[in-house]
């Protein structure tokens, strides 16, 4: 079988943003770039389901900038085999970001794709369902734990009551969640080898997709702040501010 | 302007979030319909009718929808989303997942988590854990939104909005539920308690854990944690807080041995009141405390059992 992982180059989740001066959006330059966290932990399932015996070839794929490479290759260091970018400048939206995915899928033929189940940067948490959706497959998100057989996948899920399992027909889309795995680091040989690694560039119009943005951002801006407190200097005198405040 | 909120509920309740996903409703346009899908599901549709400000409830009983598998709840709203200008649903593990794919199938982008309406087609939703506060505008079309629960007040009862009986929509036949483990609680549920006490990696052991819950028992408070504090296994995934856990606005939130990271602070900063426990005095969750006690946490969870004892908290 085959699995594909995406990959989105985001600002690491340390580095704080700051907000351009006419506020039309925000401002990344100087600012450290990492592979989304959770798509760390897609690559290292995919890897693992490799080692296990059940994936036969993985492919990474990432949609964005030219640097966006740079985050295939950290991949293909993990242990994936060769990488896919899809050069796009500028914002892409979920939505599309799903329809280039769905055209490399029908050219792949991936028995499995693996996505994070947000990126830390948009916070829109739409790609994976949304492949799932265009492609017409079964989708499993906020992945705690997968067990792939021939013609299904066992998952259980994180949710906000706790935890469900449930049984999904392959091909399908799952999108991991943060305890799934710990996500390895790519060692030096595997870091000098994945350089030799084949990283097939295209464009979304060579997939036919169209990139225009859809929805319009019209600012952003600093959330509301929190004028600072006091410190208080007893158990006592906390119960007693609680107290006064009326929230005990 | 019609729209349609996909209800959360367990057949015989409906999740509070689906109230305030209503109110978030409302400010869009007058008519608001609540598809409450489900498998011996009437009381739960009795209870969207009584919400004041809704117009009609499509009731979808079916075994199906005995649990809210994402393709299946998907391909229903599908089945009737013609008829509406906007779906909406509350931005919980369910309503994430499903609908998403009603966005793809209809062409049109989906607004996530939006926490304030400016105007019928203008929304605020955080970016960036909640560093930043992003002002969108949707396109032409079907609008497809979630909405952050906790930044909605929920729409009261008092009205008796009729009951349609709607047929299920098809079974795609993609996904089997095999099972579940509910965390069993008898405190408040998170999301939407009045008081949340949180455990971080600092709490430690399961011997302060243990007092910590018995303080939240004393403060009637539900339960919360970082990611760290999930990670060590001190409590269940459900009830992580932050940017990709819970998000709460509780009118009390006591944050034990949390230092204080954005990730964390994002899904708590709306909280009325914040007290902050820790023994280091330059942690960032200071920064945003309305009272910080600088102390080990470990006496002091003591101590707060024992005082709250002695004013009469039972
Ligand atoms: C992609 C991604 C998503 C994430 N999502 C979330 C999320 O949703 N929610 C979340 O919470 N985190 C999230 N995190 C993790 C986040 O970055 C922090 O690592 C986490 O919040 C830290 O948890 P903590 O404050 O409990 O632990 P720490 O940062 O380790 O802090 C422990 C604190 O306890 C204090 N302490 C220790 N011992 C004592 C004592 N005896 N008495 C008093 N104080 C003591 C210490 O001074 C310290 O401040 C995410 C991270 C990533 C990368």
């Amino acid at each position: 079988m085959k699995v594909i992982v995406t990959v989105k180059r985001v600002v690491d989740y340390n580095a704080k943003v700051r907000i351009k001066a006419d506020g039309s959006g925000v401002d990344r330059s100087n600012l450290k770039m990492s592979m989304n966290p959770f798509d760390e932990i897609a690559v290292e399932e995919a890897i693992r389901l490799k080692e296990k015996g059940k994936a036969d070839e993985i492919v990474v794929v990432s949609i964005g900038p030219s640097e966006a490479a740079d985050t295939i290759r950290t991949a293909l260091a993990m242990g994936v085999d060769r990488g896919i970018l899809v050069r796009c400048d500028g914002e892409v939206e979920s939505l599309a970001v799903a329809k280039i995915l769905k055209s490399i899928c029908v050219a792949e033929q991936p028995g499995l794709v693996i996505t994070g189940k947000q990126a830390i940067d948009d916070d829109a948490g739409q790609t994976g369902p949304m492949l799932a959706a265009l492609l017409g497959w079964a989708q499993a998100t906020r992945v705690y734990r997968l067990d792939v057989s021939d013609r299904t996948a066992r998952v259980e899920r994180e949710t906000d009551t706790g935890l469900e399992t449930i049984d999904v027909c392959l091909p399908a889309v799952v999108t991991t969640d943060l305890r799934l795995n710990e996500p390895r680091f790519a060692s030096l040989p595997s870091i000098m080898k994945a350089r030799k690694k084949p990283i097939e560039e295209k464009t979304a119009a060579d997939l036919g997709v169209d990139t225009t943005p859809r929805v319009t951002v019209l600012g952003v801006k600093e959330p509301a702040t929190r004028a600072a407190g006091i410190k208080v200097e007893s158990v006592a005198e906390l119960l007693d501010k609680l107290q006064q405040a009326e929230v005990i | 302007m019609t729209s349609l909120i996909l209800a959360e509920h367990d057949n015989n309740t409906l999740a509070d979030s689906t109230a305030r996903t209503i109110t978030a409703a409302l400010q869009l346009g007058n008519s608001v319909e609540v598809l409450v899908a489900g498998d011996g599901c009437a009381k739960a549709a009795d209870a969207a009718a009584q919400i004041s400000g809704v117009a009609a409830v499509l009731k979808v009983d079916d075994p199906l929808y005995a649990h809210p598998v994402a393709e299946a709840v998907a391909a229903l709203i599908l089945s009737i989303a013609s008829r509406y200008d906007a779906v909406l649903a509350p931005a919980t593990s369910t309503g994430k997942a499903i609908l998403p794919r009603v966005a793809a199938v209809l062409d049109v982008p989906q607004i996530s988590e939006i926490t304030r309406i400016l105007d019928a087609d203008t929304f605020e939703r955080p970016i960036y854990a909640g560093s930043v506060v992003q002002t969108v505008k949707a396109p032409a079309g079907t609008k497809v939104i979630t909405v952050r629960p906790s930044a909605f007040a929920a729409a009261a009862a008092g009205a008796n909005a009729p009951v349609v009986v709607t047929p299920a929509g098809p079974d795609p036949g993609l996904t089997r539920f095999v099972g579940e483990t509910v965390s069993q609680s008898t405190r408040p549920e998170l999301t939407t308690a009045k008081t949340v006490i949180s455990a971080g990696r600092g709490v430690g052991s399961k011997d302060n854990f243990d007092v910590l819950l018995r303080i939240a028992d004393k403060l009637k408070a539900a339960v919360g944690a970082s990611r760290a504090a999930v990670d060590i296994g001190l409590t269940a995934n459900d009830c992580q807080i932050g940017q990709t856990g819970k998000v709460v606005a509780s009118d009390l939130y006591i944050a034990v041995g949390i230092s204080g990271a954005i990730q964390h602070i994002s899904g708590m900063k709306d909280s009325r009141i914040i007290v902050a426990i820790n023994k280091d005095e330059d942690a960032p969750i200071f920064k945003i405390a309305d009272y910080g006690l600088v102390a080990d946490l470990s006496p002091v969870l003591q101590e707060i059992d024992l005082e709250l004892a002695r004013r009469g908290y039972a």
